[in-house]
């Protein structure tokens, strides 16, 4: 064989390869009568537990009822955002463009949310938002097809400022990170704070994703006002919680937050979390008949604890169970689909609640406080606590 | 204290033929007819413009030798330009908007270089790492630039030129075209470039600065010079970004981005601008079927590399020039 | 801000500063004396974290913890170093960044699949979990003036390592040139693997000691590594005074400027980091 011949042939045997391998990802996906239900959570990374819980609730809700929607069989497709902005649009169209899902339940991560609410828009497909408390998903961008299970982030703070007010707590100093989330709760302090007659002497607030706070702690005790309210979550809410208490701030200075700040960090916060007082449209020591049985069965199901994630995924569940049923199993017919979904009341472990006319939830906030590293209910912070949806044009 | 390794800047026969081929690919592959045909478009784009990006990063490391962790700073600054310049209710012209986008990107980099060329060796790399940085915090701290949660691109922009509407960029198959030919001109316009009398200089920059300093040229100037290409190429990948993906955030800018790009150069193999698309398109695809493949993705992800590196340190070109053949210089 | 106020703000930016000194130590020698972009740094602090919470449940003792995570976090980048970094001295700082990405991929799914994602917690030993009133409203954790005496024994330590012994000697010479040393008779490649090692230790103690304060979590090696990276590009590659100057420098920008100008405390390091260039290139301080 010459040598141009054996480049060509080689060269031709190495594209034929490729071009082959490009198109193996699409494993060619029989014509089924499955419903195809795509799920894009974080299963790598900082919320891998988060993306966990909320699978788990998920799953549970399907499979109470048969693990049917609307009598049709399930095809589940999953994909790791990585709570990755940048990858979010790539991984949403390889749900809804490649996998073709009917619904997609997804994410966590307020900057993915955004990618896939444009996709969800512009594709029209069905997207359950089982955490993501990203404002405009269901304010000015809010559309037919997005419905969220979960929270707008100033919904829990909206709550905050009346309990703190009934404490005669009056000044406050208010922190959290400089980020959206951040910026969002904070919408919700200062509104119900201010309403309920509460001054807040100073906002504070640490570059995301920063958690030295020994700074803003010693700036804190020199400002002594009432009380402190601040939004954090995850490791950093822990750290704050313990930097808090060993600063000795807590002796005197009463700590308020939103819900996040307890949740999934008491066992890594200790004894420094006690007498915390926060708001949350869930508390684990809820303590009704309905929440028992959940937790029951998630325990056995899971042979772990659920949280507030774990309740959010299941209530999408739930919440996809009432719009796929109605429809029949025909995500197509928009009407009985959205029909059902818009006027759901979910019979929840968090309680009841319905949907807003901006698709997002309408429900108590519960008053919490810590105590043995539990987050004890001690009242209703506010009743049928709906987010403003202001912009939103279905509103 | 490190041995610069010998690059592959004449491409062998072989390995001609096979960027020929594959080049014909790239234009009859969205006439393939299949079921998710546009996610697949979309996918090969999206390739194609990190393809941009790396070869806008191998004009810098591989050729100059300035390997910088901080070049998806310039990639993003020019997606955000795109979201700044788009206003609410039209789109603006793809004519002036990705020219003035990719001179905004070149414009930073002409800034920032001028901190950071003057410095050499293990600290430029971390100089470029911590300015991008500073620039991702610019964009993640002010919600008056869109903040941690970026901002959406309303429109794509259209490719009208006095009344003539050649090319639809709406479409999947029009903006993949379009990128295509991006793609292929910045190739060409870099090859050209690396044996232009410029292009040498900075090659024997990255031999041996010292030499071309003796023998009189003004070092700094030829690095800034190709610092500030570098950025303004990759602003041409990033509006690309921004235009097809519709949102832009600060991750773009962000480290993860940067290393990201620079797995792609070196999987390719560095200084030759075809290991560049190569190694982007082998890096996305092996990417996509570790994430298809298993949870554990990272893990295998992170194996892939460290075998990369320890066995094929010369990347994808290095291999195809054994397998094919060595050119030989007449 | 009145006079008690700076003091005890000052306070906290000399605390924070010699933590990151701890960290950037290590760096700035691996960088300095091998020449190696080590990208994997920060996973080393999380390393040392996750082995103090490990051990400390395990042992009862965090003391115990360190002492024993000490000499595993030792042994791994000694087999590190034998196995990987050794064969990348001679090449390109693109392969050793290459790599050392690569390997931050593998060292955060392991941590994954070894330990999970949760959040945990260490706790600090009983002897030290008491605070000194310092104000009527703020008082100062005892533990975090240890860990900050840690801090400052360790550098001590480590001047006196590089300077005063025969250990030193050779890690300088090595540093110098390589070559010539290695013709004097000095076994380099040892004195190399020492380094590293050490290197590696040092990033897995300040995980350790920082475990009980920080909190032990997904993530907590990446946003320490480029605090890190600014503190060796001011100080100086390869200079540990270097280091030092330049992580109090960062701890009393990052400090102040979150207090004083919260709108750019994001920018602010990076601002200084810039200054600094804009004057001296090389940072502070020669190696």
């Amino acid at each position: 064989m010459t040598t141009r011949r054996l480049v060509l042939t080689r060269s031709a045997a190495v594209i034929g390869a490729a071009s082959a391998g490009l198109l193996l990802p699409q494993i060619v996906r029989a014509q089924s009568d499955k419903l195809r239900v795509g799920l894009m959570l974080p299963y790598t990374g900082t919320f891998a537990q988060l993306g966990k819980a909320i699978e788990n609730g998920f799953m549970m809700a399907l499979n109470e009822q048969g693990g049917k929607l609307g009598g049709r069989e399930i095809e589940f497709f999953k994909v790791d955002d990585e709570a990755n902005p940048a990858k979010a649009i790539e991984n949403a169209n390889r749900l809804v463009q490649r996998d073709k899902v009917d619904v997609l339940v997804g994410t966590v991560h307020s900057g993915v949310q955004m990618g896939i609410h444009k996709v969800a828009r512009e594709s029209g497909v069905l997207n359950i938002i089982p955490n993501a408390g990203v404002h405009m998903a269901t304010r000015a961008q809010c559309a037919p097809n997005v419905y969220r299970a979960s929270f707008s982030n100033s919904q829990p703070t909206l709550a905050l400022g009346k309990p703190m007010m009934d404490r005669g707590h009056k000044k406050a100093v208010w922190i959290t990170w400089n980020y959206a989330a951040g910026d969002e709760a904070f919408e919700g302090f200062e509104k119900s704070y201010t309403a309920a007659g509460g001054t807040i002497i100073k906002k504070l607030g640490l570059p995301f994703p920063n958690v030295e706070f020994q700074a803003l702690l010693t700036e804190i005790a020199a400002l002594n006002p009432d009380a402190v309210a601040c939004f954090w979550a995850g490791g950093g809410a822990a750290k704050f919680l313990r930097d808090y208490a060993a600063s000795g701030l807590n002796k005197n200075i009463q700590l308020y937050g939103s819900g996040f700040l307890t949740e999934g960090v008491l066992q890594a916060a200790g004894p420094a979390a006690e007498g915390v007082l926060t708001t949350l449209h869930y508390s684990d020591s809820l303590d009704t008949p309905r929440n028992k049985k959940f937790r029951r069965d998630y325990v056995n199901a899971f042979k772990s604890q659920p949280d507030v994630y774990a309740v959010q995924g299941y209530d999408s569940g739930l919440l996809l169970l009432k719009g796929a049923n109605a429809a029949q199993g025909d995500l197509s017919n928009k009407k009985a689909l959205y029909g059902a979904m818009d006027s759901a009341v979910i019979d929840s472990p968090r309680g009841q609640w319905s949907m807003s006319p901006s698709h997002n939830p309408i429900q108590d906030m519960y008053l919490r406080q810590v105590e043995n590293n539990e987050n004890k209910v001690i009242g209703i912070a506010g009743k049928a606590v709906a987010d403003s949806g202001a912009g939103c044009r279905m509103a | 204290m490190s041995t610069p390794k010998p690059q592959i800047e004449i491409l062998p026969r072989g390995v001609q033929v096979l960027l020929a081929v594959g080049a014909v690919a790239l234009a009859a592959f969205p006439l393939v007819p299949s079921e998710s045909a546009g996610f697949y478009q979309q996918m090969v784009t999206q390739m194609m413009i990190l393809a941009i990006f790396a070869m806008s990063l191998d004009l810098l490391q591989g050729v100059t030798g300035l390997v910088s962790l901080g070049h998806a700073a310039y990639f993003g600054l020019a997606g955000y330009a795109l979201a700044f310049l788009t206003p609410a209710d039209v789109p603006i012209s793809l004519w002036w908007s990705l020219p003035l986008a990719a001179l905004g990107s070149g414009l930073a980099a002409l800034i920032i270089g001028f901190f950071v060329v003057r410095t050499h060796g293990i600290y430029f790399i971390m100089v470029t790492m911590a300015f991008a940085q500073m620039v991702f915090f610019l964009f993640f701290d002010n919600r008056a630039l869109g903040g941690s949660d970026g901002l959406y691109v309303n429109f794509r922009p259209h490719a009208e030129l006095f009344g003539w509407n050649g090319i639809n960029l709406d479409s999947n198959i029009g903006f993949y075209y379009l990128t295509l030919v991006l793609m292929l001109l910045v190739y060409a316009f870099l090859r050209r470039l690396l044996f232009s009398p410029f292009g040498r200089v900075l090659a024997g920059i990255r031999v041996n600065e010292h030499r071309m300093r003796a023998v009189g040229y003004s070092t700094f100037g030829y690095r800034l010079t190709a610092f500030t290409l570098a950025g303004a190429l990759a602003g041409v990948a990033g509006y690309l970004w921004g235009a097809q993906t519709g949102y832009v955030n600060p991750e773009l800018m962000g480290f993860h981005m940067s290393a990201h790009a620079i797995m792609m150069v070196i999987l390719g193999g560095t200084g030759n601008f075809a290991g560049a698309i190569a190694g982007a398109f082998a890096f996305e695809y092996v990417m996509h079927l570790f994430k298809d493949f298993t949870k554990h993705w990272q893990l295998l992800m992170g194996s892939f590399i460290v075998l990369v590196v320890v066995f094929a340190p010369r990347g994808l070109m290095g291999l195809a020039e054994r397998v094919l053949g060595k050119r030989k210089i007449p | 801000m009145d006079l008690a106020n700076f003091l005890i703000q000052l306070l906290n930016s000399l605390q924070y500063g010699l933590l990151l000194f701890m960290l950037a130590a290590g760096l700035t020698l691996i960088f300095g004396i091998m020449g190696v972009v080590n990208l994997a740094h920060g996973s080393f602090y999380m390393i040392g974290a996750y082995l103090a919470w490990f051990f400390t449940a395990q042992l009862g003792s965090l003391v115990l913890a360190i002492v024993v995570g000490t000499v595993l976090a030792v042994a791994l980048g000694w087999l590190l170093e034998w196995l990987l970094f050794r064969h990348f001295y001679k090449r390109d700082h693109l392969d050793q960044v290459l790599l050392t990405f690569g390997l931050v991929y593998i060292f955060e799914e392991t941590r994954s699949i070894l330990w999970g994602d949760d959040v945990h917690a260490v706790q600090v030993p009983e002897l030290v979990n008491w605070s000194i009133p310092l104000t009527e409203n703020l008082s100062y954790p005892v533990y975090r003036l240890v860990v900050a005496g840690v801090c400052i024994a360790l550098a001590v330590g480590l001047y006196l390592l590089i300077s005063k012994t025969r250990l030193g000697m050779k890690i300088r010479a090595g540093a110098f040139n390589r070559e010539m040393t290695e013709a004097l008779g000095i076994n380099i490649r040892l004195i190399y693997g020492v380094v590293f090692a050490l290197g590696v230790g040092l990033a897995a103690i300040a995980g350790m000691i920082a475990a009980p304060l920080a909190s032990v979590y997904p993530g907590m090696g990446s946003s320490v590594l480029i605090m890190c990276f600014v503190v060796v590009v001011i100080g100086g590659i390869g200079s540990v005074r270097g280091a030092l100057v330049a992580a109090l420098l960062v701890g009393l920008v990052d400090t102040f400027g979150k207090v004083l100008v919260p709108q750019i405390a994001g920018m602010a390091v990076y601002m200084l980091m810039a200054l600094v260039l804009l004057y001296k290139p090389e940072g502070l301080f020669k190696q």
